[in-house]
């Protein structure tokens, strides 16, 4: 079995299901953990990683090749997940909108100042988890996975402007949330009264 | 220049998508509240790239993955792949013969003698 990414995407495009096996192995962990990320749920996110490899496969023989496999995978895990997203707001008569209050905030202590990377890492990814989905979304394709404005809106289904504003959004809530500034009236703006929604 | 306009402008400027104009350059290098905000986003984009190396383990899953791609149906694939060079085969075929049919045409008019009289 070739070593390169590169092989193993041609072969599995000319249909060598061994080869497609191969790549799953290799890259299912990545998968994985940005379905997990983007869902904040395991079981949604084994399911929606299941459904990306299994489009993925099915679409491989339209794979131009234009694009890094990985990026390719990362559209595709996104868009699995935006309509997971919708489908599971439909089910379960969720709002997922861009307002969903954010609980169990931070609002004394200072991250930066008492604790290490590892640390910061660990409150990053619990911020994250307490962001809205809409915005969440946004910020890990962009920030984590560097991928494009114009990729992000078309894989969520929206447009490039609201990516780049639900990507600020998020920024600052993220900001707020780890490095909340007392006396700073956005700390302030970020504490809420238990029950009442705040703006992002 | 109040710190207020740039608060929107600064997570930008940490990820180097927004450059500062002259004005805002200098409201930061004299603001150490801005410079403070500042270095907090480029903390945060550092700390979220660095996410990117990490990965988070989903005993099971691979065999579950490999399993489902067992339930696709390989002619679906070919079906898919087939139907696409058939067409484009299709469409070669129709301007092949358009092109020929256009030759003998303009060779024919060409030895084409006029009409005596």
């Amino acid at each position: 079995m070739p070593a390169d990414i590169d092989e193993l995407v041609a072969l599995s495009t000319e249909g060598d299901r061994a080869a497609f096996d191969e790549l799953v192995r290799r890259t299912y962990h990545d998968t994985y953990t940005l379905a997990l990320r983007l869902l904040g749920h395991e079981e949604d996110a084994r399911d929606v990683t299941q459904e990306a490899y299994l489009r993925a496969y099915r679409g491989l023989p339209k794979f131009r090749g234009d694009a890094q496999f990985s990026t390719w995978l990362y559209r595709i895990t996104a868009n699995c997940a935006s309509t997971h997203l919708g489908r599971r707001a439909r089910n379960r008569h969720e709002v997922l909108d861009d307002e969903a209050p954010v609980a169990d905030l931070h609002p004394d202590g200072d991250p930066a100042g008492r604790a290490d990377q590892a640390a910061l890492r660990a409150e990053l990814t619990d911020a994250l988890r307490r962001l809205p989905p809409k915005l969440r979304a946004v910020v890990v394709l962009r920030d984590i996975y560097d991928l494009p404005h114009e990729s992000i809106a078309a894989e969520l289904g929206i447009s490039e402007s609201a990516a780049k504003v639900r990507l600020h959004r998020a920024r600052r809530k993220l900001r707020e949330d780890l490095f909340p500034l007392p006396g700073d009236p956005t700390a302030v703006e970020g504490v809420e009264a238990p029950g009442r929604a705040h703006a992002v | 220049m109040p710190c207020d306009q740039l608060t929107d402008t600064l997570p930008g400027v940490a990820d180097g998508s927004v450059t500062l104009d002259r004005a805002g350059r200098a409201h930061v290098e004299a603001c150490l509240r801005c410079q403070a905000e500042l270095v907090r986003y480029r903390r945060l984009l550092r700390s979220l790239h660095g996410l990117r190396g990490e990965w988070v383990a989903a005993p099971g899953l691979l065999t579950e993955i490999l399993a489902a791609l067992d339930g696709v149906d390989p002619d679906e694939r070919e079906a898919r792949t087939g139907r696409r060079t058939a067409y484009l085969s299709g469409i070669a075929a129709a301007t092949a013969a358009g092109a020929a049919g256009a030759i003998v045409f303009a060779t024919r008019v060409r030895h084409r003698r006029p009409l005596a009289g």
